[in-house]
């Protein structure tokens, strides 16, 4: 088959919140919907699962329509072939871990004995074939994940929706759950959407991530993309980078608060100016010579980063600084104390705004 | 040394709290329990021990027994299969008037029971609404039978069932419903193997005060069925009648009440009624 699996354009209202999205994902691919809270990744999967109606646009899965707002045609969550693995993960509590896989099939018209079976190997393939008689309270956190992963893929969806799979879990089991949730996504042949607020997460587990504020998908890329170019501040705080726009002629940037950053890439035109916050120097002297940017600044937090001590700087512009202990000692660091920020233009990356199909803004 | 001490100097605060707690409200609890539980200890002083054995064994005695546990077991089931789906539909479906048929439902329960004992003649009666139809079409009479002590039982105890009931559902979080869906579960499926399970200690506890009302009920019953021994005479008809001749036979058919009553309720209280 050629063309994306799922071809989606979901519109959902609620109240004064529109979800507005383009979502295209391809066989076999696993697409990361990356976002803050209240963005709407969690109302998009409800409304591919049929959980929730569109008020305008479409939904079709292969050569089917699922929703059409317009045509007023709608197939409910059951007759989908879709599978969801929900935040808390929804196990039914009264039934043990193997009728909650077998749950699926059966609704399906498989006979019980035959249902047990299917998920009987489901359970083996996760690694708790030996948990089938448990409740699911007996099961910890990450062995419920798992439980609810079978549940979902014993139906044999062709898009498999995962929503915050791992938010539940601590750090420990996340790490042990996420390489194995890797595993089982690379298995899984059909389609795949997770919804994350953990960039991390979507950066291991995904192919491809898009990311949505607002209701609105503000970057879609792989991860090379997203990490080098973040086009919005939540995508350059997830990939922990100072961003800024402005107007470039020829690798020099304006910036806001009459600033002019210069760059070793040649730009014109509406452009981003992105650098990680290691690049930024502090003094407390302005420094002198080199092709530096600099400017003045006052330090408005300090907190630690790792080995290092990251700084928040007010100034013309706000920027993050990691700087070592040592310098940091060196420097007398005091909360609303006057420093120069400065930055080597080699360490900066400009990249133009309004790149085709992006919004401005 | 210094631990002892920081424990000992916090025991008295707590028995200082304890022993503020203000008379104005004992007392009246005090008061409150022994009006309870003080009729029910009259009951078992005055109960004719002696020929206790003799009187139990009574045929008319064990006959009105049997009348009322089968029918207010009858009637529980009525209440159930009927019930469970009226509380679904007013917890779970949104349609209009809603509000009104709720207030409908509970009805019964402020109702005096003779008056709903009468609106059944009215009814079901042989002359009643339906019951003149129900008589000539299927030959099924109501009004001064068993099947109308079961009715007028199940008039007066459904809104217990449907209002425990509906509370658990509305308790219940709807997600386990919608995750059933995304499995292909339809609405049945869904409602049989997942709903009914989440709810059950509810419908419990709603069977079981469905189930008491039912066994205690009089004023419907005798208004709707009458008072014919074996047919009609439930327990606590049999109670007020036997009164008007035999205090002591009332005493030990209202002992046997209040034995079946609170085994039934010691034994499922902790259980179910406390577990939602």
């Amino acid at each position: 088959m050629t063309g994306p699996l799922v071809d989606s354009r979901i519109v959902v209202d609620r109240g004064a919140f529109r979800l507005d999205i383009d979502l295209r994902i391809d066989p076999g691919e696993v697409v990361a919907l990356l976002g803050p809270n209240g963005a709407g990744k969690t109302t998009a999967l409800r409304a591919l699962a049929g959980l929730v109606p569109l008020t305008d646009g479409h939904i079709r899965l292969r050569d089917r329509e699922l929703d059409d707002a317009r045509a007023r045609r709608w197939v409910p969550a059951e007759h989908r072939p879709i599978g969801v693995v929900f935040q808390d993960y929804l196990l039914f509590p009264h039934l043990t871990a193997l009728e909650n896989v077998a749950f699926g099939p059966r609704s399906h018209g498989t006979g019980r004995k035959e249902a047990h079976t299917v998920a009987a190997a489901w359970l083996d393939r996760v690694g708790l074939g030996d948990h089938a008689r448990r409740k699911p309270r007996q099961l910890s956190g990450g062995q419920a994940q798992r439980v609810a992963l079978a549940r979902a893929l014993a139906v044999e969806p062709e898009l498999l929706l995962l929503d915050e799979p791992l938010a539940a879990l601590d750090a420990r089991t996340r790490l042990d759950t996420r390489a194995e949730l890797h595993r089982h996504l690379a298995a899984h042949p059909g389609a795949t959407l997770l919804v994350t607020h953990d960039p991390l997460d979507a950066l291991v587990l995904a192919d491809r991530l898009v990311i949505l504020e607002g209701g609105r998908v503000v970057q879609e890329g792989d991860a090379a993309e997203i990490t080098a170019q973040p086009r919005t501040d939540y995508v350059a705080r997830l990939v922990g980078l100072n961003l800024y726009r402005g107007r470039a002629v020829g690798g020099r940037v304006d910036i806001a608060g009459d600033l002019t950053l210069m760059t070793t890439d040649s730009v014109d035109g509406e452009a981003f100016v992105a650098f990680p916050p290691v690049a930024v120097a502090v003094h407390i002297e302005r420094p002198t010579g080199s092709p530096r940017n600099t400017w003045p600044a006052t330090i408005a937090a300090i907190q630690r980063h790792g080995d290092n001590l990251r700084l928040q700087l007010d100034g013309p512009i706000a920027a993050a600084a990691d700087i070592t202990p040592a310098a940091a000692a060196q420097l007398d660091l005091t909360l609303g104390r006057h420093v120069w920020a400065a930055v080597k233009a080699t360490e900066t990356r400009a990249y133009p705004a309004d790149a085709a199909g992006w919004p401005a803004g | 040394m210094t631990t002892t001490d920081a424990a000992g100097a916090r025991k008295p605060r707590f028995r200082r709290r304890v022993g503020r707690t203000p008379v104005v409200l004992v007392l009246p609890a005090i008061l409150a329990l022994a009006f309870l539980v003080l009729p029910l200890a009259g009951l078992l002083i005055r109960a004719p021990w002696a020929t206790l054995p003799q009187r139990l064994t009574d045929p008319q005695v064990l006959t009105a027994l049997r009348l009322s546990l089968e029918t207010s077991t009858l009637a529980t089931i009525l209440c159930l299969v009927l019930g469970v789906p009226l509380a679904w539909l007013l917890a779970r479906v949104e349609f209009p008037g809603r509000r009104l048929v709720r207030a409908l439902v509970t009805v019964p329960l402020v109702l005096p029971p003779v008056v709903g004992g009468l609106a059944l003649l009215l009814v079901f009666g042989r002359r009643g609404l339906l019951g003149e139809w129900l008589d000539q079409a299927f030959g099924l009479t109501f009004a001064f039978t068993t099947k109308g002590v079961v009715l007028a039982e199940a008039f007066v105890a459904m809104p217990f069932l449907v209002i425990a009931v509906e509370g658990a559902l509305r308790g219940a979080d709807t997600r386990f419903e919608e995750a059933a869906a995304t499995l292909g579960a339809g609405r049945w499926t869904t409602f049989r193997r997942v709903t009914l399970p989440l709810v059950a200690p509810g419908i419990a506890a709603g069977a079981v005060l469905c189930w008491a009302r039912a066994l205690g009920e009089f004023g419907a019953t005798i208004t709707f069925a009458g008072n014919f021994p074996g047919r009609t005479q439930t327990m606590p008809l049999a109670v007020y009648l036997t009164l008007e001749q035999d205090l002591d036979g009332a005493i030990v058919l209202s002992l046997i009440l209040l034995v079946v009553s609170v085994v039934i309720l010691a034994g499922l209280r902790d259980r179910w009624i406390t577990a939602p």
